[in-house]
């Protein structure tokens, strides 16, 4: 009770005794796990790297510029590896993304009992793990290339489209569903009238999305050997040609700002 | 015509909307289907086309035992019944169009529906109807850009585009204002005349349903508790279904709505003299 | 009086998203061009790849029988690692976050304080964790402070653009209430802003938590610390079952996470 009655009247106070007490707990709690984790994580760190840092970073500085622009010309092809690997990957993680959003969503789902829980831990598992060990894996599977890569963005963004898509479905307006079926429609032909046009919105702006950030994902793909920019990066660190990787940067950044400027563009028009 | 016997509802949480039920509706008839909320008419006639499983009980459709069909047949079933729904259940993102066509999807294959590709009888049977419920020039205007009282003629013109033996209405009016409320029921009950459609027809006004149908079964708790003419609906009637409650006032207040509606209605008699030329 | 009239047979829909025909076939035209020249850049190496199916097989089986205890004592330490870096920077990241999201809020802030802080949003959200990760290890070495730099380095992005996003929509008439008492500044961020932004601050916080563990397991790969190191370890020894393991675990405890802040958001609705 905040409002206590002692001898003096009424007493207020935001909350009880109690509470106070207890949330005082709980951020003293949540402060001492803190340094414990801190004291864990920081039991190897070497100090007088840290120490050092400042002057290892100017000195870094110092070497990357001026980049090297020459280096610019070799950069287009592998640029455009890069916005195929996104693009292409994007394209397969949805075509597998959307059954398995069928297979999740509880409104749709043939099996409660088994196929959602399965389809659920596809999504979650593909959510868990980043693109960049999924192309870790590829590379050392399938070899180094663009396909190692593509399939590494494609079963990262069936977790991702998959999510979105099946929380969607979940969230549809039954009535319709209900409308629909009461002409004699079909499973399918419910889905195609009733679910599709109540999420295909949503959905394309959760790929545009997810192909936003894939054209980011697939630029470092390549420091695993999965192609793209990330090739490059990783030959220049292995020589430690700094100006050639601030060029690279560049590159990675701008074509980051356009490909969500287009994305923004693309969401907007379609609310 | 349609013959409902001895029909059961529990659901699973143990509520038991439906105590037995049952009742005849011959061809041609308009039945109201009145009593308080929860006394289970919407689960009576989603029944009827198993949308809810009943749990007991048949529902007869000519000589088809509804309720004995298997999935698959069900489809068959379910076209031959059109349903109009409370907040109109349109597919809000289709266009007007595509909403009156969903009605034969009963009819089609998968490939015709998915492509929009529908026989040319079912497209001008479609034109048709949106020409009777004055709806014609928004075949492509999508439906969440209509009006409340529109979006409901889209409903019905759905419901018709299945070329229906029956039909069941839930609540037609309920999202609708008083005015556009007996627009939709005069429509409704004129459709049910030229085509000699049977029809029950949920709703919660009791003097909308007097003014319109001609026969009113009364549901209390599950149970049918009246069934006979609307003038017999009295207030003994009225308490035994819905308990007690001032009914004479409720009726004064109800005169004093009618004079306001005249206008409207010289309105719709116009409008029913237009579309008699189509019909 | 009048001829029944005839209704046409045909209907179009109309098109979902782009009127015009032109631009529609432009548009689609170009996107399928430019999918085949995208398709035609793949190479691919079948011979290496049908090579690799026993290898991927392999995979699928350490996958489904994974082995977790030949190398334990290295992924319990990868673990410890990519847990305590994940605190450590979530909780260090959201202390920074909290002023320089409130310093970028439009309707909080100064303009020099404003443009100040929008440009450390950017800057952080500009890069992803991996380049930091890179940049950071050069200049404070190898080992889990690098990554706990980079993980909260990118969470000053995520929370405070977003809790800006969320001060920017409050609603004024409350904040215009507690102005209209003579509240200070301070008072006015505690009595109107805060009620209103620290539900989602908590969910977005539990949210970042789990993505800075999903992080902290791919900054190994390039050397800050964490369960990448193990994983890049084991998938270059060929190791799969050992991999499996540690995909495995990596799931638990995002499912875990997911899990235990689904009931927190609830709890604070």
């Amino acid at each position: 009770m905040p409002v206590t009655i002692t001898s003096n009247g009424r007493v207020w106070r935001r909350h009880s005794p109690m509470r106070d007490i207890l949330g005082f707990a709980a951020w003293l709690a949540l402060v001492a796990f803190f340094v414990f984790c801190w004291q864990v994580m920081t039991k190897d760190t070497m100090w007088v790297f840290v120490h050092d840092a400042p002057a290892q970073g100017a000195d870094i500085l110092a070497r990357a510029l001026p980049p090297r622009w020459s280096y610019l010309a070799s950069l287009w092809k592998p640029l455009w590896d890069t916005l195929n690997m996104a693009t292409l990957g994007t394209l397969l993680g949805t075509v597998i993304a959307v059954p398995v959003a069928f297979l999740a969503a509880g409104n749709t789902t043939p099996s409660h009992a088994l196929v959602r829980p399965l389809a659920l831990f596809v999504i979650v598992a593909s959510r868990s793990i980043n693109s960049l060990i999924w192309a870790l894996l590829l590379v050392s599977i399938l070899g180094p290339g663009m396909l190692a890569g593509i399939i590494a963005i494609a079963l990262r963004s069936i977790g991702f489209i998959g999510k979105l898509l099946y929380e969607a479905i979940e969230e549809i307006d039954e009535g319709q569903v209900e409308a629909v079926s009461a002409t004699g429609a079909t499973g399918m032909q419910v889905i195609d009238y009733a679910i599709v046009p109540q999420v295909l919105p949503s959905f394309i702006g959760s790929v545009v999305f997810r192909w936003d950030i894939n054209i980011r994902e697939s630029a470092i793909l390549g420091l695993v050997g999965a192609g793209g920019l990330g090739l490059n990066l990783q030959s220049s660190l292995n020589v430690l040609a700094w100006p050639q990787v601030t060029i690279i940067f560049i590159v990675i950044l701008a074509t980051v700002v356009v490909s969500e400027w287009i994305s923004a563009r693309v969401r907007r028009a379609l609310i | 015509m349609l013959r409902v016997s001895n029909l059961t509802k529990t659901y699973r949480t143990g509520d038991k909307a439906l105590k037995g039920v049952s009742f005849e509706v011959p061809a041609g008839q308009v039945v109201g289907l009145i009593g308080p909320s929860g006394s289970g008419k919407s689960t009576l006639i989603r029944c009827i086309n198993r949308l809810v499983e009943p749990s007991s009980g048949t529902v007869h459709l000519g000589d088809v035992d509804v309720t004995a069909l298997p999935r698959g047949k069900l489809r068959t079933a379910r076209r031959r019944i059109g349903m109009i729904f409370q907040e109109y259940a349109l597919v809000e993102r289709l266009t007007v169009m595509e909403n009156v066509l969903s009605g034969r999807l009963g009819y089609v294959p998968f490939w015709r529906s998915f492509l929009r590709r529908f026989p040319p009888a079912y497209v001008s049977n479609a034109f048709a109807l949106l020409d009777r419920v004055g709806l014609i020039d928004h075949a492509d205007k999508r439906a969440d850009a209509l009006s409340g009282g529109q979006r409901q003629r889209v409903g019905i013109a759905r419901a018709l585009e299945q070329d229906p033996e029956l039909l069941l209405v839930d609540e037609p009016t309920a999202s609708l204002d008083p005015r556009t409320s007996r627009q939709i029921m005069r429509l409704i009950l004129e459709i049910c005349r030229e085509r000699r459609l049977p029809a029950i027809i949920n709703i919660h006004d009791v003097l909308l349903a007097q003014a319109f149908v001609e026969r009113i079964i009364g549901l209390r708790a599950g149970e049918i508790v009246f069934d006979g003419p609307p003038d017999a609906l009295d207030t003994e009637a009225l308490t035994r279904i819905y308990g007690e409650e001032d009914w004479a006032a409720m009726r004064r207040q109800a005169d004093d709505d009618a004079s306001d509606d005249a206008e409207s209605a010289a309105q719709s008699r116009e409008a029913a003299a237009r579309l008699a030329g189509i019909a | 009086m009048t001829a029944t009239p005839s209704y046409p047979g045909r209907w179009k829909r109309p098109p979902l998203f782009i009127r015009s025909r032109a631009t529609r076939l432009l548009v689609y035209g170009g996107l399928a061009l430019y999918l085949l020249a995208a398709l035609s850049t793949v190479e691919v190496n079948w011979l290496r790849v049908w090579e690799g199916l026993d290898r991927g097989w392999r995979f699928v089986q350490g996958f489904l029988m994974p082995d977790f205890t030949t190398r334990w004592r290295d992924i319990a330490a990868g673990i410890e690692e990519s847990l305590t870096m994940t605190v450590c920077a979530t909780v260090a990241g959201i202390a920074i976050s909290i002023p320089i999201g409130i310093g970028a809020a439009r309707n909080l802030a100064p303009v020099p304080v404003y443009l100040v802080c929008r440009a450390i949003i950017a800057v952080s959200r500009a890069f992803q964790e991996i380049v930091v990760a890179i940049l950071l290890v050069a200049m404070f070495g190898f080992g889990p402070f690098a990554g706990f730099l980079t993980l909260a380095f990118a969470t000053i992005g995520f929370i405070a653009k977003l809790l800006a996003e969320d001060i920017e929509e409050i609603d004024e008439t409350q904040a215009e209430a507690i102005r209209a008492t003579g509240a200070s500044w301070l008072q006015l961020v505690n009595y109107a802003v805060q009620p209103q932004v620290m539900p989602r601050l908590i969910g977005l916080s539990l949210y970042r938590l789990d993505i800075n563990f999903r992080e902290s397991a791919v900054i190994g790969i390039v050397g800050a610390g964490g369960v990448g190191a193990t994983l890049n370890t084991a998938i270059d020894r060929y190791e799969y079952d050992s991999a499996g393991a540690i995909l495995l675990i990596i799931i638990a405890i995002v499912m875990l996470a997911e899990y235990g802040s689904g009931i927190i958001r609830k709890r604070i609705q």
